[in-house]
């Protein structure tokens, strides 16, 4: 074994002795799930031997079953964004519970100024704007939904990092905020009819591509720039931070202003996928995406998790989810099973940390 | 240049009615190591937190490497050059050893990018560990988060920050209170190593023993005021005590009974 002794001390700096890291128990998570599934499908007698993950009806040309593959990743990429900016927000010791309806009235907004002028040669029936706001730049509603998330996240950092109000409540208030706008926008009416240039942000797989490129950009900022080391120092020992003279207040204004412009801009991939918004929109994802984190090991009392966590959390989260479809397990069913899964990943992360204060 | 590093005079620290420390006048030279004792309340801790900027004096001055200084905030003093080692560790459990060496002082790559800028691991972990030879602190591996770490082991790591940083000055507050016997050894060990190397220390310890061992002079602190400044070659345990429980005042201080 490669080691290097340094100093009287004895000192070591041996890589090997690095502690294991959690991602890879997702992953033999991630990897059991599929299994069980594959086994139910075997074992279950009105499933007709179907497989889960393979291609056994030879529809493609590979030996998995793409289309579900592609349904599976289709279906998280779009929370997944989400869940990216939530990691951020419990690593520093926080929790978003806004996302949701900011999606709904970030999309109600973006939408209004991604409006195509004629629909099959006729006016735009569902027109919010007047003519000034058709047809234009793709970047405009971009900007602009950037812009309103910014804002939010703002208004959510400050409150809580300057009235020092839990997280918990003044994310709360905002959940009823953003779903008052997204609802009083329009007065409840859907906003529809993008223009091509807008509707090709979130067309096929361009949710995927979204996700991977900003799940990328996450890790890094996490990962490797005082942004990120700041982050888990504050969700850590916020004293510690402070009295190390890290501006905490500031860095958690900085934290919930990434978290909504990363939700707003699940909301531009999402209405453009829709080719509409609704004030409805969004429902529950604010606890989806805080369930993709958990399920890939972010702590709820800060400090700990990674973007590949959460990444793979995502993974758990849509193959349970079209795991459940497969098995033809009712709907309703399906959302009280995703509660349980929810719960028993935060059992989990309590034994984790419980297992890791025992060792002293 | 000076031989006095720092030097306080006629410090005092009101909270509301209580008058926690009371014209403390105190001088401590460039290589010296100083005990702080007395009984709890006595002021030590008061005493400490008016020099390293977290709380600002009523009254009084404080005159660091020749100069005046004002800290409002224990950022300013540490970043002249005073590191404090407190009772409650100012350690991120979840971040490892260079992490926390370099919380807030990170070494960066492409400053550019503004909060954004790269960490420079490579830097931090070469540097950690000629900090941790330097005072001879023993850590099986660096890059192990402090959360798995003994309370030995984390006051290492606390103390090591003031090899890494150069400081002029190194404030202990009871360093080994929750220890057992081997790490307070080794804690010790780096106070010892400090001294070889000619960094002034205080030292604040209820640890008769210890105080004896390490340092050059002890000045007793009873309710709120500096009551004795004793060398340690003219000294013992039981005149120590005597002056901690009020038995005995040296005659310079001798309003202060």
């Amino acid at each position: 074994m490669a080691e290097t002794t340094h100093g009287t001390g004895g000192l070591k700096y041996d890589s090997s002795k690095r502690s294991w890291p959690n991602e890879i128990n997702i992953f033999i998570a991630l990897v059991i799930i599929v299994a069980i599934f594959e086994a139910l499908g075997q074992i279950l007698p009105y499933m007709n031997g179907q497989s889960f993950l393979f291609d056994t009806n030879g529809r493609f040309d590979s030996i998995f079953n793409e289309a579900r593959l592609q349904i599976i990743i289709l279906q998280v990429a779009i929370i997944g964004i989400i869940s990216l900016g939530v990691t951020q927000v419990i690593i520093s010791g926080g929790i978003d519970l806004s996302s949701g309806p900011l999606v709904a009235a970030t999309a109600m907004i973006v939408m209004s100024f991604a409006q195509t002028e004629l629909v099959n040669g006729n006016p735009n029936p569902k027109a919010v704007f007047g003519s000034w706001a058709f047809d234009l730049p793709v970047l405009i509603p971009i900007i602009v939904g950037l812009a309103f998330g910014a804002f939010i996240g703002a208004i959510n950092g400050s409150l809580i990092a300057f009235t020092r109000i839990p997280p918990f409540i003044a994310t709360l208030g905002m959940f009823l905020i953003c779903r008052g706008i997204a609802q009083w926008w329009t007065r409840g009416q859907p906003v529809s009819f993008p223009t091509d240039s807008y509707a090709s942000l979130g067309a096929g797989m361009m949710p995927v591509v979204w996700f991977v490129l900003l799940a990328i950009l996450c890790h890094v900022l996490l990962r490797y720039t005082v942004y990120g080391k700041h982050t888990y120092a504050i969700g850590s020992n916020e004293d510690a931070a402070r009295m190390s003279g890290i501006n905490v207040k500031r860095h958690k204004v900085m934290v919930y202003m990434i978290a909504s412009m990363l939700a707003a801009f699940a909301a531009i991939v999402l209405s453009s996928k829709n080719l509409t918004a609704q004030s409805g929109m969004g429902l529950f994802y604010e606890l989806y995406a805080i369930a993709m984190a958990v399920i890939g090991g972010v702590s709820l009392t800060g400090g700990r998790g990674s973007i590949i966590g959460t990444v793979l959390g995502a993974m758990v989260f849509g193959v349970i989810q079209s795991g459940f479809t497969y098995v033809k397990l009712d709907a309703y069913f399906q959302i009280m099973a995703m509660g349980a899964i929810i719960i028993g990943a935060v059992v989990l992360d309590k034994w984790r940390q419980q297992r890791a204060v025992a060792r002293f | 240049m000076s031989d006095i590093i720092l030097e306080t005079r006629n410090l005092t620290k009101h909270y509301g009615g209580v008058h926690a420390l009371q014209d403390a006048t105190f001088t401590l030279r460039r290589g010296e190591h100083v005990a702080i004792m007395g009984d709890n309340g006595a002021g030590k801790s008061t005493f400490v937190r008016q020099i390293t900027g977290v709380e600002q004096p009523t009254r009084g001055e404080i005159h660091f490497d020749g100069k005046p200084v004002h800290f409002t905030g224990p950022l300013e003093a540490r970043e002249a050059g005073i590191e404090a080692v407190f009772q409650t560790l100012a350690l991120a459990d979840d971040l490892d050893v260079s992490d926390n060496l370099f919380l807030g002082r990170e070494k960066t790559k492409f400053d550019w990018l503004g909060p954004f800028r790269f960490l420079d691991y490579k830097a931090m972990r070469n540097d950690t560990l000629a900090a941790l030879e330097k005072t001879a602190v023993k850590i099986p591996n660096i890059r192990n988060t402090i959360q798995n770490m003994s309370g030995g082991q984390r006051q290492c790591v606390a103390i090591a920050r003031t090899a890494t940083f150069h400081s002029k000055l190194t404030i202990m507050d009871e360093p080994t209170a929750a220890l057992g016997v081997q790490e307070t050894a080794q804690v010790e060990n780096i106070i010892r190593t400090l001294k070889e190397q000619g960094e002034p220390l205080i030292l604040i310890s209820h640890n008769m023993r210890q105080v004896m061992d390490l340092v050059d002079r002890i000045v007793v602190f009873r309710r709120g005021r500096i009551c004795a400044n004793l060398l340690k070659e003219e000294t013992d345990g039981q005149d120590v005590v005597a002056y901690i429980t009020g038995a005995k005042t040296q005659p310079e201080y001798a309003d202060a009974a």
